[in-house]
């Protein structure tokens, strides 16, 4: 039993358990949620460090040895998404603390963000395939909950379409396996990695690849799969909507890189070209989508999609410098976007709305929010020296190395386009003067005595100033992602420390 | 057999998917049942149909002729985790049906795009 690794489940799920006894007790709960979130940070870290140093990590649970029981692996890359889940649910939860009505906190919020956490770890660590589709179903129950908690009209038809969609996903993902099984006789990732090789049957293994890319692709939301994710993600409070937009569709995208870089790699010439086919798609159908919405959260709720592309993008050119590429690039993205709809969050507080019309003139009430904003925007625009820039030089570098000039030239003019809506949002939302002054009430939350301005700015400063960290500090954090690719793309030594030494 | 347990796979699918693209959203998750039943029916035929014996080493003659117990317990984790879904996908229904007051997904056109 390694610790390290076992800890990013217990830690949330003790934590959920812990603030369901805390129910009725307002502090409780809350210290509770946020204090177990905080412990996920600091686990995640140490599980980095130990990975960076001993390099990648096993635990067979139960003591049944590799192929034949369940583990837990934590590869570099895995060890990257545990941190950031820690820290997005870290910031979110203190967000939470000022933005979260009673009514959906006494229904269990923080319990719920934490079984969240729960899932979205175990899907990180496991190295089962089966075991995989069991954390997507923890992490899928705890997110539809918190979408549909306070049951307002948008809400309810929001989440019809989110919970059918991803359920379609989840039985799709469910057949993949079981034909898989079929083929290969085994469901660790790193035996069939080494099983699927000498099973003679590359055209049912394309297949179920395929059956693999559109489960995983509707999670992700990748075009043509997306649909669910616009309707939805803009009807939750926005704290929901950040976590959400921070971490479901990365799960689906860590999915993908993970069995596209081990176990689907017979045909890469076939799979990986619609991959990157698809990846150019979904990056200007979901900008497309932004430039037509005037109400922030929609408006942010395509840039998801946008962005994921250029994250598929990266898997589809297929090489070391292109899955750094992808990874420094979900690490970016994370962190700007979630800030992004934070951000959008305190225009609600402030004017109540987030329709892009009814906006104006925050500039003039808070010009720090106007700075985080800045910083957040620009850096998903892809502005030098922020994260996005050196994400998309990265991936067009690698694009280069491979001649994909076309789908390079796609990125970069739908770096102008995000540009363009980001603009948008400025220009409406901060420059122009307002229709309507600021309510009252608002103001007295943000710029009155007590906690609530800390509560509602604390964790958007911190992600703006790791995001400007990113940026400057490009070289270190390419490293590491080059270091994780490094992993990914040799995929023997995973399979050694699986089936080789189990402790 | 497997032919038959494959028709019957492929009816389920069907049958799911003509549900889930009716306007009634009970009648979608009706669909979203029938589309779990089709999977876990899938993994059992895909584990490889015999008749062999039950694997229970102790009064098994041969480790080589025994069945294969891994898809069953794939099957008996996927079930217990649909169940739970398809409960929690009623109250959903329940509530939608409560606060839309119609059971017609055309009704539900408010928060697209």
């Amino acid at each position: 039993m390694n610790l390290v690794l076992v800890l990013p489940l217990l830690i949330p799920l003790s934590t959920a358990i812990l603030s369901l006894f805390w129910w009725k007790s307002p502090v409780g709960r809350r210290a509770i949620g946020v204090g177990g979130t905080f412990l996920l940070l600091l686990n995640g870290l140490w599980l980095f460090a130990t990975v960076w140093r001993d390099g990648i990590q096993v635990s067979a649970i139960g003591n049944w040895p590799a192929p034949f029981g369940i583990i837990l692996v934590a590869d570099l890359f895995s060890a990257i998404m545990v941190v950031i889940a820690g820290l997005k649910g870290f910031a979110v939860a203190i967000y939470s603390l000022a933005t979260i009505d009673r009514g959906r906190e006494s229904f269990g919020y923080y319990a719920l963000l934490n079984f969240l956490l729960l899932g979205v770890c175990g899907a990180f660590l496991t190295g089962d395939l089966f075991n995989l589709y069991v954390w997507f179903e923890v992490l899928l129950m705890a997110s539809f909950v918190l979408l549909a908690l306070g049951g307002e009209r948008p809400q309810m038809e929001g989440a019809i379409k989110y919970v059918t969609l991803n359920l379609i996903a989840s039985a799709l993902f469910l057949a993949a396996v079981g034909l898989l099984y079929g083929v290969a006789g085994t469901l660790n990732m790193a035996d069939l990695a080494q099983k699927l090789p000498e099973a003679h049957a590359a055209e049912s293994v394309t297949m179920i690849a395929m059956l693999f890319l559109v489960a995983f692709g509707i999670k992700a939301g990748i075009f043509p799969l997306f649909f669910w994710l616009p309707a939805s993600y803009h009807t939750p409070p926005v704290a929901v909507t950040a976590i959400f937009a921070a971490l479901l569709t990365k799960v689906g995208v860590y999915a993908l890189i993970r069995v596209f870089t081990l176990i689907f790699v017979q045909e890469v010439s076939y799979t990986h070209t619609v991959i990157l086919v698809l990846g150019g798609i979904t990056m200007v159908t979901g900008v497309l989508g932004a430039i037509a919405q005037n109400e922030v959260r929609r408006l942010l709720s395509f840039h998801i999609i946008s962005q994921i592309g250029y994250m598929i993008m990266g898997l589809g050119f297929f090489t070391p410098l292109a899955i750094a590429g992808a990874i420094y690039y979900v690490i970016h993205n994370i962190l700007a976007k979630t800030n992004l709809f934070l951000i959008s969050g305190i225009m609600h507080v402030l004017y109540g709305t987030y329709e892009l019309k009814k906006l104006g003139g925050l500039y003039k009430q808070t010009p720090l929010l106007a700075a985080l904003f800045l910083i957040s925007a620009f850096s998903l625009a892809g502005v030098p020296p922020l994260s996005g820039f050196f994400g998309k030089l990265i991936l067009a570098q690698a694009g280069f190395d491979r001649e994909h000039y076309a789908i390079v030239g796609v990125a970069l003019a739908v770096g102008l386009l995000t540009m363009f809506s980001m603009t948008k949002i400025w220009l409406e939302a901060f420059w122009k003067e307002p229709p309507q002054p600021p309510s009252e009430s608002g103001k007295a939350r943000l710029f009155g005595p007590g906690a609530t301005r800390y509560l509602l700015l604390s964790p958007i400063a911190l992600v703006a100033l790791l995001t400007l960290v990113l940026g400057v500090w490009a070289e270190a954090a390419l490293a590491v992602s080059l270091r994780a690719a490094e992993q990914l793309m040799n995929p023997a030594e995973y399979i050694r420390a699986v089936l080789g030494k189990t402790s | 057999m497997e032919l038959l347990l494959a028709i019957v796979i492929g009816g389920l699918y069907a049958a799911g998917l003509y549900m889930m693209m009716r306007r009634s959203i009970l009648k979608l998750v009706l669909g979203l049942a029938l589309l779990s039943h089709a999977a876990n029916l899938l993994i059992f035929t895909m584990g490889g149909l015999s008749r062999a014996e039950p694997p229970i080493l102790a009064t098994a003659a041969d480790a080589t002729a025994v069945a294969d117990p891994l898809p069953q317990a794939l099957i008996l984790t996927a079930i217990v985790i649909g169940f739970g879904v398809l409960v929690f996908a009623l109250v959903l229904v329940h509530r939608v049906v409560q606060t839309v007051g119609a059971d017609d997904l055309d009704k539900m056109k408010a928060t697209d795009t």
